[in-house]
């Protein structure tokens, strides 16, 4: 499987380099690009683990709307990312330190490995084999099922977000006209229009 | 195709009556408009009354569904009991407030209704995914309350850095629960307490370990103990009182009650581990709470950091890990939450010719100009301190003879000075009013609903070393539900 571990290796490298030119980029619209183009290689990476289902729901949810939408805000917003960046370099030291010290615990986790084998008993998943069931069909059987708690409760949280949006922005301005279809369409001839008889030559 | 059976839907009634109840009020308040307001709010006090008493009727015993995500057991239920009184009482002290500073919104009280359903399924959580999702419904909501006075600058600020610190803490939290999923393999609090019991809690992984730690960061931001506690003093000091009275009462009790279960549930096996995590925290919260409280003059920041070295009282219970520690955490929690009830009310009181004040100064001369609100506030101020008779001493003691009994001596020592460090702030609001010359009168009269809320929290907060018997053995029963 060469040609997987070649997939992988440029998939994980196109990511790492996209993200850090997400934060390196002085151009915020560069920015949220290369935020799309890490997007496109998770994906690929979902791919080549043989979850198309993820990998198309990355690209449409992902980068059809959520990256999208960022690139309006930025666009719209003209945020003075130079003036946000002011401070970097007084905060790199600390923020440099604990990011050696995540990066040191990351090394302990993956020296650690996986080695106990009832684990792995445990993580297989519970469904029938792939080979039986395409990806979707998979999902459908166990979130409406197995996890409909979860599925229920992400419903919730999605309301609050909503409900939280509009609590947050929406106002109610006073003398705007708005409108009103049923008043347009309730409207009679004899309401709307009035008939003048002009005889002609004196004006109105 | 084989159907799966449909879930046994009766242990989550309580659950699935607040969701439902949300989303009817939601659209009577759409259809109504914010005129309404009240009404709303009162029905979701009905709502929460109901909800307990449904909680009651369908308790027994410990009963597991949702393919295991969820239980009830006597733990939730105690925990659930506290949640739901504290957000019943904040949202009904809260209404003076709101129609006062033209709040009148009727999304106030469903984000706090839906907030309260996070909370509860918090508590109810046996699965790492049911943990997370119960919490991140109960931030999202408070993140929003928090910046809900959106005219005002500080209270905009406050939602935001709320909002951004919490988005973060919520990170490490999901990063250590994919941890411990990929050194378990599994999320489910029973196949982890299996796993992790015996030989092989001896020697866990050091992978597991680490996600432990991210977990017990997260959960540490959640219940703001230091050093996790950066947003606590600014969130409580900006944003609208009765916010601030709600953000000190149920989610403190939900977020300890869930830091509690998923400590012992599933990894009671290894204390050794955990153990000294908690006990540093717990310390660090306690002695700093004391300390920063000193120079305080704003009384909501002051009430901030009295909440955290409260939660690093409540900690040392958990640190114990017994079940005599965490009957001292119930006990701590119930009658943390009492006595905040009647601080906070006393605080919403705090209205001069018609603007809200909050500076400690204010206070000043109350005894003179209010007799009986300042000798209210200094029960409610005697009783945080933990002077004896009151029931904040009963509190800090069961916690601290757990500690001694579990061989914890120095954490109990460290806590006893720390309370007498804080003693010092609480006993000097009682010199302002007491012994200060009076400052400006505050508004009277209060409404009824506040004056029965202080009453009745002044009453049993005075009066509960009389009788303790019943939330002592209440609290034991839901403790040894936990500990297996």
């Amino acid at each position: 499987m060469i040609v997987g571990a070649i997939a992988f290796y440029l998939f994980a490298g196109m990511i790492i380099a996209s993200a850090v030119m997400v934060i390196a980029a002085r151009n915020p619209v560069h920015s949220v690009l290369f935020l799309i183009l890490s997007f496109f290689n998770a994906s690929g990476l979902f791919v080549l683990l043989g979850a198309e289902f993820l990998a198309m729901i990355l690209v449409i949810v992902y980068v059809g709307a959520v990256a999208v939408l960022f690139l309006f805000v930025v666009m719209m917003l003209n945020i003075n990312f130079v003036e946000l960046r002011q401070g970097f370099l007084q905060y790199l030291p600390i923020g440099g330190l604990v990011g050696l010290i995540l990066l040191i615990e990351l090394f302990f986790v993956i020296a650690a490995g996986i080695t106990d084998p009832e684990v792995v008993a445990l993580a297989s998943a519970p469904i029938p084999p792939l080979s039986d069931l395409t990806n979707t069909e998979a999902l459908g059987q166990l979130i409406y099922t197995r996890y409909v708690y979860l599925f229920q409760t992400a419903g919730m949280v999605l309301l609050v977000a909503m409900v939280g949006a509009i609590v947050l922005t929406l106002r109610q301005r006073e003398g705007v006209r708005k409108q009103s279809i049923a008043r347009q369409v309730a409207r009679t001839r004899e309401e709307s229009i009035e008939i003048k008889t002009v005889t002609p030559g004196s004006g109105i | 195709m084989p159907t799966a059976p449909v879930p046994d839907l009766i242990p989550a009634i309580p659950e699935i009556w607040v969701g439902a109840s949300a989303l009817a009020l939601l659209l009577y308040g759409v259809f109504r408009g914010n005129k309404h307001t009240r009404e709303v709010a009162w029905l979701s006090v009905l709502v929460m009354a109901v909800a307990a008493v449904l909680m009651f009727a369908v308790q027994d015993g410990r009963q597991v569904t949702f393919s295991g995500a969820f239980v009830t057991d006597d733990f939730a239920v105690f925990a659930k009991s506290l949640i739901l009184l504290g957000s019943a009482v904040a949202l009904i002290i809260s209404q003076g407030y709101i129609r006062n500073e033209k709040m009148e919104r009727f999304e106030f009280p469903i984000l706090i209704l839906l907030a309260t359903l996070g909370m509860m399924m918090m508590v109810s959580a046996n699965d790492l995914l049911a943990l997370y999702m119960g919490v991140e419904l109960q931030s999202l909501a408070l993140y929003v309350l928090a910046a809900f006075k959106r005219d005002s600058l500080r209270s905009t600020e406050s939602g935001l850095k709320y909002f951004v610190l919490g988005a973060l803490s919520s990170g490490i939290l999901l990063y250590g629960l994919s941890l411990i999923y990929g050194f378990s393999g599994t999320t489910n609090f029973e196949t982890l307490a299996a796993l992790y019991s015996g030989p092989a809690a001896e020697s866990p992984s050091i992978g597991l370990i680490i996600g432990l730690v991210f977990l017990i960061a997260g959960l540490a931001f959640k219940v703001s103990a230091v050093p996790f506690h950066m947003w606590t003093p600014d969130v409580y000091e900006g944003t609208a009182t009765p916010v601030t009275a709600f953000l000190a009462l149920a989610p403190k009790v939900a977020a300890m009650a869930l830091f509690a279960r998923v400590m012992v549930a599933p990894f009671i096996g290894l204390l050794d581990d955990w153990q000294d995590v908690i006990i540093v925290i717990s310390m660090a919260s306690m002695v700093f709470g004391a300390f920063a409280a000193i120079r305080q003059t704003n009384i909501k920041r002051l009430m901030a950091y009295s909440s955290i070295g409260h939660m690093g009282f409540a900690l040392v219970g958990l640190a114990a890990g017994t079940e005599k520690g965490l009957q001292g955490v119930l006990i701590y929690l119930s009658i943390y939450l009492v006595m905040n009830i009647g601080a906070f009310a006393a605080i919403l009181t705090m209205r001069v010719k018609g603007t809200m004040v909050e500076s400690i100064d204010d206070l000043a001369g109350l005894s003179r100009t209010s007799p009986m609100m300042a000798l209210g506030i200094a029960i409610f101020m005697f009783s945080l301190a933990g002077i004896p008779p009151l029931a904040g001493f009963f509190g800090k003691f069961y916690v601290f003879i757990a500690a001694v009994e579990a061989d914890l001596m120095v954490l109990a020592i460290v806590g006893v000075l720390a309370s007498v460090v804080g003693a010092f702030y609480y006993v000097r609001i009682v010199k302002i009013m007491y012994f200060d010359e009076p400052a400006e009168p505050f508004e009277r009269p209060i409404g009824r609903e506040m004056s029965a809320i202080l009453t009745g929290s002044g009453i049993l907060t005075l009066l509960f070393f009389i009788y303790p018997a019943p939330l002592v053995g209440w609290a034991q029963t839901a403790a040894a539900a936990l500990v297996p």
